[in-house]
């Protein structure tokens, strides 16, 4: 009478997860493949991977925090600059990078202050909203950007221990900076809050049906408000990652279009954070290959047309997954008290 | 129904223009007076700013030049985005279009021999305008075919534009002459250049038509009534019969048209040539345009003439008060900011607030309508 039953079981193991297992397999052969082939080089393109998801998987967990809320965030991109933007600037003027990072933190959440009042309560069209904190962020940082100013270092790998001496996951998972650790431990935060607390459930019930949260006594601006500036306060996470760990300085525009990318990552990994990260952890590949590319030599394609690779795969994504995978149901719809 | 312009004579209609020019204006002001204490605050005198930023812009017949000709672009890309908002689309990928309109041009302008003057240049235009609605039709596809919202597609689009006519600017199409090592393609053919007369561009003649034609369009053909309709409430659109997708896609292609014959006006009018970088951000400014200008053809023309007046006097603003040109995008996203959040300006002019049916809605979510 047993074995039926676990044979069962394993069939509906395998509907759930067979998917998943089968890439990760295919992944990790291809990983091994290539590691005995040219050590090094898979080294530096995982450890390249990883760091590229950074600020991709926290601007998808921005987007996602706000979505789940049923507020569309397309600022993520003008909250990153800003936060880049002043994260600098305070390293540069204090010397400390932690207060830099801080800063960051704090400018994005401001933004997302910004897009809340804006969407919540002034109840604006929220693209245009996002639109306008775009523009914004582009030009106060363009307008306050003095051309000469040096930033004091940037974060620097931290390796844990002997973790970090086990060959190809060492250098990959365990010597990273700082805000890429954070960036890893938030993923599993953000799941935790959003499908194991009383305010993921709230979250989720105001992103699918706000008068039914509403009627339960759920403050529905309040949760919108919160969710939208804490998620401000992750794409500044990602915006100081980029002035502060990244590159250790300042350009003009140097999101580059990472805010909505990352708006891609978040669809591709169906407004959950797990599935964000594999998304971002894809586009990085795309990115950290793309250098490979570039500097390898061995093929002979025009440096643009490489640049292009993260933007086609978001169309390409976008193409192919929007229509399977389904936003919360109140998504882009503000909400009107009764009565 | 789908028609809510009330025909009505004499001073009523006065009075109606006021009112609705009021919350743009507003914004304006406001904006201005931000954009003034920003500029106290950094250490610079905003009065000597602003007199500066007016005087380049319209202290000479070469001022109003500079003037009209940083609006003629504006107006176009506003226009791009004002009409595919009309059937609910937020067009953000002008810029892409621009471009693509711009290099295609200059192709036709600096390839092409043995043309006439005026066919020439017509033909270039033509070429541009075909280039950008072509690249607008990808956007529009991919939204009625797979659910792919246009404001991100748009965006990547965007880059990759840029990385393409960058690498036709470096590649096939670059200036080959003895001396030049820069990315750009070579001048194009006197031929193909739009001509100025005295202090007006013909470029600027050409949008004004554009914003007639568009209004024309939209007003006062069966395909501008559809466009309307399914911006409106494309379920209603389609019970009633209308083609939802044919008119998607049809509107994108209007729109990045629009954009194209920009860009390929700021190449044969202005700069001669194509060289990536002139006209970056042009796109995002279409946005301002087009809200500012209350998303009507007519209303683009005076909003982009001011956000060409702004950009044509910071030069001279930055010589003379020293206040970095960047602050024109500073006041620009305030006048943004305070046009889509009307309520604020009605409130402080004491007007009533805006009905259901005169906000914009865009954010239907991800999916396919």
């Amino acid at each position: 009478m047993n074995k039926p039953a676990s044979f069962a079981n394993w069939k509906l193991f395998w509907k759930r997860w067979g998917v998943g297992l089968s890439v990760a397999g295919v992944i990790i052969a291809a990983i091994a493949y290539y590691y005995a082939r040219s050590p090094q080089a898979t080294e530096a393109v995982l450890a390249s991977t990883l760091r590229q998801s950074v600020p991709l998987v926290l601007g998808a967990l921005c987007g996602l925090l706000g979505e789940r809320a049923a507020v569309i965030n397309i600022g993520i991109e003008g909250q990153m600059l800003m936060a880049a933007f002043v994260g600098f600037l305070v390293n540069v003027y204090t010397g400390n990078l932690l207060l830099g990072v801080l800063a960051g933190i704090a400018v994005g959440a401001l933004l997302g202050l910004l897009l809340a009042f804006m969407s919540v309560t002034l109840k604006i069209d929220q693209i245009i909203g996002g639109t306008v904190i775009n523009i914004l962020a582009i030009g106060l940082t363009g307008y306050f950007y003095k051309v000469g100013l040096s930033g004091h270092g940037k974060l620097n790998a931290i390796p844990l221990g002997p973790l970090a001496k086990i060959p190809l996951l060492g250098p990959v998972l365990f010597n990273n900076p700082p805000i890429t650790y954070t960036a890893i431990i938030l993923v599993f935060v953000v799941h935790y809050v959003l499908f194991y607390t009383p305010w993921g459930l709230r979250t989720r019930a105001v992103g699918e049906h706000p008068r039914a949260a509403d009627t339960l006594g759920i403050n529905v601006y309040l949760v919108r408000y919160v969710n939208v500036v804490v998620g401000g306060a992750l794409a500044g996470l990602a915006g100081a990652y980029l002035s502060l760990e990244a590159v250790g300085s300042f350009e003009r525009l140097m999101t580059n279009g990472r805010g909505f990318v990352a708006l891609a990552v978040m669809i591709f990994g169906k407004w959950t954070p797990l599935g964000s990260w594999g998304a971002a952890l894809l586009f990085g590949f795309a990115s950290a290959i793309q250098t490979q590319l570039q500097f390898g030599g061995k093929v002979n394609i025009p440096p643009q047309f490489i640049g292009m690779l993260p933007y086609l795969l978001t169309i390409i994504v976008l193409a192919g997954f929007v229509g399977r995978a389904r936003p919360p149901a109140a998504d882009g719809i503000p909400y009107e008290k009764e009565g | 129904m789908a028609e809510p312009a009330k025909r009505t004579s004499g001073w009523p209609n006065v009075r109606r223009f006021v009112r609705s020019i009021a919350v743009p204006l507003g914004a304006v002001a406001l904006a201005l007076i931000i954009g003034a204490v920003i500029i106290e605050l950094s250490g610079a005198s905003a009065l000597k700013a602003y007199e500066a930023l007016a005087q380049g812009a319209f202290g000479n017949a070469r001022g109003w030049q500079r003037t009209l000709e940083k609006s003629t672009p504006l107006i176009f890309s506003g226009l791009a985005v004002a009409f595919a908002f009309k059937a609910g689309l937020f067009n953000i990928g002008a810029q892409g279009q621009l471009l693509f309109g711009a290099i295609t041009a200059a192709w036709v302008g600096f390839a092409v021999h043995g043309l006439p003057p005026g066919i020439h240049a017509a033909v270039a235009l033509t070429a541009g305008a075909i280039a950008g609605g072509l690249y607008g039709a990808i956007p529009g596809a991919l939204k009625t075919y797979t659910g792919a919202h246009e404001v991100i597609t748009t965006i990547m689009l965007n880059y990759v534009a840029m990385g393409f006519t960058d690498y036709l600017a470096n590649g096939p199409l670059k200036d080959t002459s003895p001396g030049n090592i820069v990315a750009r393609t070579p001048k194009i053919l006197p031929s193909a250049t739009l001509p100025t007369w005295h202090w007006l561009p013909f470029g600027f003649v050409l949008a004004v038509a554009a914003a007639a034609i568009t209004w024309w369009i939209l007003r006062r053909t069966t395909l501008g009534f559809e466009i309307r309709t399914v911006g409106q409430n494309p379920h209603a659109a389609r019970y009633a019969g209308m083609k939802v997708a044919r008119t998607v896609i049809l509107t994108m292609v209007l729109s990045a048209l629009l954009a194209g014959i920009g860009g390929a006006v700021e190449t044969q009018g202005v700069v001669k040539r194509y060289e990536p970088g002139f006209n970056a951000n042009l796109g995002f400014d279409g946005i301002t345009v087009a809200l500012l200008g209350k998303t009507d053809p007519f209303g683009v023309i005076p909003a982009a003439m001011l956000l060409g007046a702004m950009r044509a006097g910071s030069n001279q603003m930055q010589f003379k008060a020293h206040v970095a040109q960047e602050i024109t995008d500073v006041v620009q996203a305030l006048m943004l900011f305070f046009v889509a959040a009307d309520m604020i300006v009605r409130w402080l002019l004491r007007m009533r607030q805006a009905e259901e049916g005169e906000k914009i809605t865009l954010s239907t979510g991800w999916g396919a309508q």
